[in-house]
């Protein structure tokens, strides 16, 4: 009863986050809206018991995201431009995707039905034989690092090569300008 | 936000216990939550904030850039490293058993050699992209 409550009112707080985030039109707010969700979102995956993801999820979406968006908040200034088309279309596409969406979950097996397809497939091997064959603790990092490393390596180079991008296209150096002494490096 | 006192102490206080506690994160994950990606985060989150208050130059000068290159591409390459270890040692890619006397001390090595790249290579593209983003702020 109690988790069904805690459920309610994060989903709630969530879908309230995220209208405010639209109706604001003040950029800095809207950053820290998306950080307030990030944070809710957190909070609903410690519900499920995915503590890594939560984690993931406070640290990359609450703190690095936030940050990057304040910053480009600093280059492109803080107040949103006036839409230069009116929303109709837009809205129904949105609300055509989110209609199918929807019908799309009437497909999925329940919530925590034990007999869900997701549940019959690797999961018990994983769960039963990685102390065995990996004998580390958290099941989690034995999956990602051993198990799953082929994909975990793909993520890593996915990750190198936005570093890449951005070292190509913004770089690091500080740029000297006409006039402005000191600017070394 | 130099100016700030407040600020300047509170995060000199606060950034070594960020880096301690990512240091954490990247070697207890095998035993509790966490990993290399919330390692590698957490540690840059910890350059991120002084950055912040000390601005992206102090920053450049505590990070130099061509540190930050070499070790974007260190963590990829000692992820793939120990792949090719272990095809070196007659087995698959990326097949732990081999690295150690017992399957599961290869494992845990193993495992332990991943994380690093991953955490290594983690911190050193958020910090990049931030002084990237923020670098270009600057007067």
């Amino acid at each position: 009863m109690l988790i069904e409550f805690v459920n309610v009112a994060i989903l709630a707080l969530l879908a309230v986050t995220a209208l405010a985030a639209i109706r604001l039109h003040d950029l800095f707010a809207v950053a820290m809206m998306f950080g307030i969700y990030s944070l809710l979102a957190s909070v609903m995956f410690v519900v499920l018991d995915a503590i890594d993801v939560a984690f993931t999820e406070a640290a990359v979406g609450v703190g690095i995201s936030t940050v990057l968006m304040l910053g480009t908040i600093g280059l492109v200034g803080r107040h949103e431009k006036k839409p230069a088309h009116r929303p109709l279309l837009p809205l129904l596409v949105v609300a055509i995707t989110g209609a199918a969406l929807v019908y799309g979950t009437l497909d999925m097996p329940l919530f925590m039905d034990p007999g869900a397809p997701v549940h019959q497939h690797v999961a018990p091997y994983y769960l039963n034989e990685s102390p065995e064959q990996i004998g580390i603790p958290n099941v989690v990092t034995s999956i990602l690092a051993s198990y799953r490393g082929y994909d975990t390596l793909g993520e890593l180079a996915v990750i190198f090569t936005a570093g890449i991008g951005v070292l190509g296209i913004l770089g690091l150096r500080r740029r000297k300008r006409p006039g402005h002494e000191g600017a070394s490096e | 936000m130099n100016d700030n006192p407040v600020l300047r102490i509170v995060a000199k206080i606060i950034i070594p216990m960020i880096l301690i506690f990512g240091l954490y994160v990247q070697f207890h994950g095998d035993f509790g939550p966490g990993g290399g990606f919330q390692a590698g985060v957490i540690f840059a989150a910890g350059f991120i904030l002084y950055g912040l208050v000390f601005g992206t130059d102090a920053l450049r000068s505590a990070i130099p850039a061509h540190i930050l290159r070499i070790v974007i591409a260190g963590g990829l390459l000692l992820y793939v490293g120990v792949g090719v270890a272990t095809l070196l040692m007659g087995s698959d890619f990326l097949a732990y058993n081999a690295l150690g006397s017992t399957p599961s001390g290869g494992q845990h090595l193993g495992i332990f050699l991943v994380e690093l790249g991953v955490g290594v290579t983690v911190s050193a593209v958020m910090i990049t992209v931030f002084i990237g983003f923020a670098g270009r702020n600057d007067p």
